[in-house]
């Protein structure tokens, strides 16, 4: 190898600060990720140099001066498809051969990788595709529309797919906030964290005694509430489903409803960025469904711009 | 006369050469108690297939009957406690000794030329290890099992660009249901135990070929102290002890 580098091993580098200041660099950016962007760009600048000088250093061996290759003592060998007994080379404006054998090779390969393909795909959608085809689930009638006493939550639990059974049973937080021109106003808020997915209770008191369970819904009254909390992390949200502390990134979920004969009927799901003003009068800036802990709005929103269908 | 049996096995296969090529190898004189952490992985995770399969013959993966299942195995078969507590205890012990295993192999300097690929076999181990705790998690099907499942679905959901689709995936849906369970059933007892037994053996391969080296403070790998005249060949397994002599 390199005469000048005595009897070290070719494999092992010579010894480097420069991974050092990579290091650095690569934990001033997760700091930067808490502590503000500014720490970011200098994370990068750091980790950008020193990483240049690193490489430098390691490929400084590579980059030096090839030696004198080995004089080459005898005639190197020749393919079997080429020489004298193989077949002739082309000549001006022929076109191209090819030996019987390499056809066959090439004709094996490609026919069995075909094969290959045609058995592989289905197997494999199969194992993909279905968690994304058909994944809605039915209204759901939570109830009639008086049941739910005005500017009061009331915890409402009900089997969003009966067929399942009990792993489908989900919460919602429903206001009726009395009259928008004319229309009854809920607000219907999914009781699923938009940090990680726990369940949010409501900081309030459930009067369980007034419980009312009609064709496997479950309506709880409460007393009035301040705003919800998950007892996972810490996320708080106020009475409008806005996250006011913790490590959510969002705003509560939402259902759609509709009234229809006097009944209360929760539809699809949807995703909130953020609530202007309270109750009947809340401006919703919707989005489609995002799971827990992606970002709807703002810079971060990038990394998700893609939901699978729900 | 009673090792006719292996002479026979010996002399139709190899086998019981190549089991005494692995149990007499030659290894450094001065290495430590740590060297057997990784044979202590080995074993818990040989410990967690055996108790995972005897599991797998009461565990009904259905979630009208999972948690059932498993109360029945722990309070009405005869030592069913005793089998779900090594498994459950089991899988913390098998992902400790790996991580104490890794730092063995780290503070020794033993992933470097040329055990490179070693190591990475290693971390993929560890990853796998981690992976195969978090599917069998689910399968009790109880509260715990549950929402950490949701809370470690999301997590993994948050990842840029492909984490909202492979939530659905693994969960087998849109929301957890009775085909996730199915799935991390799946998951937790045929692809995940097939990947990490593959590796290990590939790792153990690995370890067999390249040999073991000496701790990096060794004075006797470093030339300055002469390491002592071999020890005198011990009696295998298949060699007959000569008449008359006396064991060494």
């Amino acid at each position: 190898m390199d005469p000048h580098r005595g009897d070290e091993s070719p494999h092992t580098p010579a010894p480097t600060l420069w991974p050092v200041g990579f290091a650095v660099g690569i934990a001033c950016i997760f700091v930067g990720l808490i502590v503000g962007p500014i720490v970011i760009a200098v994370g990068a600048v750091l980790t950008a140099l020193f990483g240049l000088l690193w490489v430098r250093d390691v490929s400084a061996p590579y980059r030096a001066e090839p030696a004198e290759p080995e004089p080459v003592l005898e005639a190197p060998a020749i393919p079997a498809h080429r020489g004298g007994p193989a077949m002739p080379e082309p000549g001006e404006g022929e076109l191209i051969r090819f030996p019987r054998s390499k056809f066959l090779e090439f004709s094996t390969l490609g026919l069995g990788g075909v094969i290959g393909g045609v058995v592989t795909l289905p197997v494999l959608g199969f194992t993909v595709l279905p968690p994304f085809i058909k994944q809605g689930h039915p209204e759901i009638d939570v109830g009639a529309i008086d049941d739910f006493p005005e500017n009061k939550f009331v915890i409402t639990t009900f089997l969003l797919k009966p067929e399942e059974g009990e792993v489908s049973r989900r919460t919602a937080y429903i206001r009726n906030n009395g009259l928008l021109e004319g229309a009854p106003s809920f607000t219907a808020l999914s009781n699923r964290c938009v940090h990680l997915g726990c369940p949010v209770q409501i900081n309030g008191l459930p009067l369980d005694d007034q419980k009312k369970t009609e064709k496997g819904v479950d309506l709880i009254p409460t007393a009035a509430a301040a705003g919800f909390g998950c007892p996972c992390h810490g996320g708080q949200y106020d009475s409008e489903g806005n996250r006011t502390a913790g490590p959510p990134v969002r705003a509560l979920d939402r259902y759609e409803f509709r009234i229809k004969n006097g009944r209360l009927l929760l539809g699809k799901t949807y995703s909130v960025s953020g609530v202007d003003g309270t109750a009947a009068d809340a401006k919703i800036h919707s989005y489609p469904l995002a799971g827990p802990g992606q970002h709807v709005d703002g810079i971060e929103a990038v990394l998700y711009p893609l939901q699978p269908p729900r | 006369m009673m090792l006719y049996p292996l002479d026979w096995l010996e002399e139709r296969s190899g086998l019981v050469g190549a089991v005494k090529y692995f149990l007499f190898r030659k290894v450094p004189g001065d290495i430590s108690w740590g060297h057997t952490l990784g044979s202590a992985a080995l074993t818990a995770f040989i410990v967690q297939a055996v108790t995972g399969v005897i599991l797998a013959f009461y565990y009904k993966p259905d979630p009208n009957s999972a948690y059932e299942s498993i109360r029945h195995i722990t309070d009405d078969l005869t030592l069913g406690w005793l089998v779900r507590g090594m498994h459950k205890w089991g899988a913390s012990v098998f992902i400790i000794l790996m991580f104490l295993h890794m730092g063995r192999v780290f503070l020794y300097g033993a992933y470097k030329y040329p055990r490179e690929l070693n190591w990475i076999i290693g971390v993929l181990l560890l990853v796998l290890g981690m992976m195969e705790g978090f599917f069998g998690y689910l399968l009790p099907w109880d509260e715990t099992s549950y929402w950490a499942t949701v809370v470690g679905v999301n997590l993994q959901a948050t990842g840029p660009f492909v984490g909202p689709f492979l939530g659905p995936v693994l969960q087998g849906g849109a929301e957890i249901g009775p085909d996730t369970l199915a799935r991390f059933y799946s998951l937790h007892m045929l692809v995940l135990p097939g990947a990490i037994a593959g590796l290990i053996i590939l790792h153990l391969y690995l370890v067999i070929r390249l040999g073991v080296n000496s701790p990096p403070w060794s004075p006797t790998a470093a030339g300055k102290v002469q390491p002592g005249p071999p020890p005198p060949p011990r009696a295998g397994l298949v060699e007959p002890r000569p008449r008359g002599a006396r064991l060494r």
